[in-house]
């Protein structure tokens, strides 16, 4: 009871720092989308104009941040990047996390032979890996995005619907739902009105996490070259054509990209969990 | 799982009528349509019979050991591999040492010491997890091969002292990620059962500290390591992908890569086929395992809230 | 020899406007059975708890807890160490929380003392087959655990044992079981529960507790036959009673005082029939062994 009396009053460890650094997070991550959309008009120089005689130089006035092996300025490759680095991912959540939740609740939901066939499915999915998936379809279709992300979103599918699932499970006990049903609401009203309001803040946080990993793995693709097509900016392109200027002992034009994905990736990591925490603590226990 | 891996294998084997254009076209994929490749195509595929035996038929030889002819090397899969596969396990085998006892050391020293040790343990771990194996890759090689000259920046040498050594800085990059995941979830375990009663209960009757955390803390916080090991070990065999490529070592990840560049399929199924055996394999073992860990479950069931 | 003196232990937690604990003495004697009465709250359960020193975090206690005439507050690790061991032991009140269900319960026994012979023999002397130390928890009942925890409990040869609402956690029937193997029991006796009617049955002598005060204390047919302090009327008349006529049962009105605020005289003034202007202002001490201005 002394435990319980302890956490009641808050004697627990809190982090007051942890609020200071989703703020700092939240707010990297409106930066990075802003210059994803406004990237065109952001760039100082044209990402694929090529100057050799430039090559490799250091940062400077017209090359903030220096200039890559093929001449290209880093800085607007870094900005128009933002777009294709972003884009892929978010193609990739709202697929999983559609798909996702419609599977989840309509599993929960109407059980039976319903949820025993969906779940199977889902359970195949998880059989393999996301990155793997990518590859293979990749060997398949070629070049382009939209393959990539179409296989990223049902690599990541099963983790949303068997969330979403059991969370819609737990909530269809709850009283509500029978004094809706009693009211005379439909199946689809009580799911749509009430249980998705419900369930949806878990879900979002999960996905600004799958955000994340959606974004390694397709950079990762594009570090392969199996990606996003060859002169198109990406960040994890930019990797891939930093190496050869790590050999000759230049590293700014593959660090630079490499930061921006480690904090972006860290950016929507922190928001995702803190509002996992929040919802989590306004369950009661 | 039987059925899982049959549905899998259907899968990898079928999606080659996915593509776009008739299968033999797709095999092909540019290269000369020469009665040379004309026949290996033939011999693998009998793509003139029914879907559902020439399924059968490669089934049937994958599980016989025959993973089919590269189009190309025009030579067997098998002996591609043969050469590989070593590097690629031993790679994967030092990387699942490295994340181990980092990540549960780690995990350890921020929940039973906290304060200050955790709070930068918290911040290592963020960033670890925020590091894909490529960037990991990039950055260690040009720090620690390419700047300081410690560590060789790729290949695999010859003899297996020097493939050890060329594999440290490719292991380190690989584990890197898992390294940050595994302490976090060791930590939330430990911290977890620490409030637990029967904790509180085992110091009152005067059992040491030291026995506390070890029996009982860490002891019930294993149960949720092993069931993230299925998870560690696919992520790091599928990500020997990027990092054999970063650093060029002759491994089956990278072959992986080469061959989906040049569109040679059948190294694709090959090599899908046995990471997807594999993990299922191992997710296998874990469900064995688990119950000796967990006296709580048994056989058959699955922990939902993984 | 007096097994336990507390004297005017005075306990306050970080963020609190008043003592979880305010000044409770209490004292038992060798082979005496002591029952501590209260309900939920009133800070019986963290008095126990004190006697081996278990206290939440940032706790601060004057007065003084002596075991065997040694002060457990001031004492250092190891000799904490060893009153745990062997001096005193506790029984939790739920003891499929208190044992970890990944470990056989030979291992549970022998933690603190590694005599696998011993436990067998403690096994068999709260009743349970030697099979049991083979098996996990989860394939015990919750009676069959509270004696697993009792015969733990023993495994040090104590002199002391706290029982935390050993029953509260079991039906009837097992509550029955348990209880007459704790009376059978050897060693000193402090008895935590919320039933007076148990309390009385089963111990010599009773302390009453409120809000983190003792507010009456006596022989158990005393204070079942006369209780005095107007909250130890009050849990008797609350409690369903076998022998005598049939009667509606009165619940206390109120709540306990909450810890956030500051108390000023007699914390069961608001909830007291008898409650007057001097029980507001001015703290009620302990007279003839009840603290009360109209006793």
């Amino acid at each position: 009871m002394t435990i319980a009396l302890a956490r009641v009053l808050g004697l627990n460890r809190s982090k007051p720092s942890g609020r200071y650094l989703y703020r700092c997070c939240i707010t990297f991550v409106a930066i990075v989308v802003l210059i994803a959309v406004f990237a065109p008009w952001l760039a100082p120089h044209n990402p694929n104009a090529v100057d050799l005689s430039d090559a490799l130089a250091g940062p400077g006035r017209s090359h903030l941040l220096g200039v890559d092996a093929d001449g290209r300025d880093t800085l607007s490759r870094l900005i128009i990047g933002a777009r294709t680095s972003l884009l892929g991912p978010l193609g990739v959540t709202v697929l999983s996390t559609v798909a996702g939740v419609i599977i989840g609740v309509a599993s929960a939901w109407y059980g039976g032979w319903v949820d025993s066939l969906l779940s199977r499915t889902s359970e195949l999915l998880f059989a393999f890996p996301g990155l793997l998936l990518a590859i293979l379809i990749v060997a398949i279709y070629g070049e382009g995005l939209l393959a990539p992300v179409v296989a990223l979103g049902a690599a990541y599918l099963p983790y949303v619907s068997r969330l979403t699932r059991s969370l819609v499970l737990t909530e269809k006990k709850r009283p509500y739902v029978e004094a809706c049903r009693i009211q005379g609401q439909s199946s689809l009203q009580i799911a749509m009105m009430h249980v998705l309001p419900n369930v949806a803040p878990v879900v979002l946080a999960q996905s600004t996490i799958n955000f994340g990993y959606a974004l390694i793995d397709l950079a990762g693709l594009s570090f392969l070259g199996l990606g996003v097509p060859p002169l198109t900016p990406d960040w994890g392109a930019m990797v891939f054509d930093g190496e050869s200027a790590i050999q000759q002992g230049y590293p700014l034009s593959a660090f630079v990209p490499c930061i921006a994905i480690i904090l972006t990736v860290v950016a929507f990591n922190v928001v995702g969990e803190h509002w996992a925490d929040r919802v989590a603590r306004r369950e009661p226990q | 799982m039987i059925l899982t891996l049959l549905v899998a294998s259907f899968v990898i084997f079928g999606c080659m009528y996915l593509a776009p254009g008739n299968p033999v076209s797709f095999l092909l994929s540019g290269r000369a349509a020469n009665p040379a490749n004309m026949q290996v195509l033939d011999a693998e595929y009998h793509l003139n019979e029914p879907f559902i035996e020439q399924y059968a038929r490669w089934l049937g030889q994958v599980l016989h050991g025959n993973l089919g002819r590269s189009i190309e090397y025009r030579s067997s899969v098998d002996s591609l591999l043969a050469q590989r596969l070593p590097n690629t396990l031993l790679l994967v085998a030092m990387s699942l040492v490295i994340v181990l006892v980092a990540g549960l050391a780690l995990g350890w020293l921020s929940a039973i010491r906290g304060g200050r040790t955790d709070g930068t343990i918290l911040v290592a771990t963020t960033v670890a997890v925020g590091t894909p194996s490529f960037v990991a890759a990039i950055i260690l090689q040009a720090i620690f091969a390419v700047k300081l000259g410690w560590l060789p920046a790729g290949g695999t040498g010859t003899g297996f002292p020097q493939l050890a050594e060329h594999l440290i800085l490719p292991a380190i990059a690989l584990s890197l990620y898992l390294i940050g995941l595994l302490a976090r979830v060791t930590r939330s375990a430990m911290l977890e059962v620490m409030e637990e009663e029967h904790v509180t209960v085992a110091r009152s009757r005067g059992v040491p500290e030291r026995t506390v955390v070890w029996r009982h803390v860490f002891r019930n916080s294993l149960v949720t390591v092993l069931t993230m090991s299925g998870l560690i070990i696919s992520t790091l065999v599928v990500c020997t992908v990027l990092v054999e490529d970063a650093f060029s070592v002759n491994g089956i990840g990278s072959l992986l890569d080469l061959s989906t560049t040049t569109k040679d399929f059948p190294v694709v199924q090959a090599i899908s086929l046995i990471f997807i055996t594999g993990f299922m394999v191992v997710n296998f073992a874990v469900d064995l395992l688990l119950p000796v860990v967990d006296p709580r479950v048994t056989l058959g069931e699955r922990n939902d809230a993984a | 020899m007096t097994i336990l003196d507390i004297s005017n232990l005075t306990l306050t937690l970080p963020d609190t406007a008043r003592p979880v604990l305010s000044n409770v003495s209490l004292s038992i004697g060798e082979t005496e059975t002591v029952a501590l009465v209260g309900e939920s709250g009133s800070g019986k359960t963290l008095t126990a708890r004190s006697v081996i020193r278990l206290l939440p975090h940032g706790a601060r206690v004057t007065g003084t807890v002596k075991v065997a005439g040694q002060d457990v507050l001031t004492m250092d690790a190891r000799t904490l160490t060893t009153l745990r061991v062997s001096t005193a032991a506790m029984i939790f009140q739920d003891p499929r929380a208190s044992i970890n269900p990944l470990r056989r319960i030979g291992d549970f026994l022998t933690e603190t003392i590694r005599a696998r012979d011993k436990a067998v023999e403690m096994l068999a002397r709260v009743g349970l087959p030697v099979s049991t130390a083979a098996q996990y928890p989860g394939a015990l009942s919750g009676g069959m655990l509270q004696r697993v925890m009792i015969a733990a409990t023993l495994m040090g040869d104590p002199k002391l044992i706290l029982a935390d609402e050993p029953t509260t956690a079991l039906d009837v029937t097992t509550q029955a079981e348990v209880i007459a193997l704790l009376t059978d029991l050897k060693p000193s006796l402090l008895f935590v529960t919320h039933d007076l009617g148990l309390a009385s049955a089963i111990s010599d002598r009773v302390y009453v507790m409120y809000a983190g005060r003792i507010v009456e204390t006596g022989t158990a047919d005393d204070l079942f036959s006369n209780p005095r302090h107007p909250y130890t009327r009050a849990l008797l008349n609350s409690s369903p009673r076998i022998d005598g006529p049939a009667r509606r049962l009165t619940a206390i009105d109120g709540y306990p005082p909450d810890l956030r605020t500051p108390l000023t005289g007699c914390p069961f003034a608001p909830r007291c029939p008898l409650a007057t202007a001097i029980c507001t202002e001015q703290e009620p001490q302990p007279v003839n062994h009840v603290a009360c201005h109209h006793a």
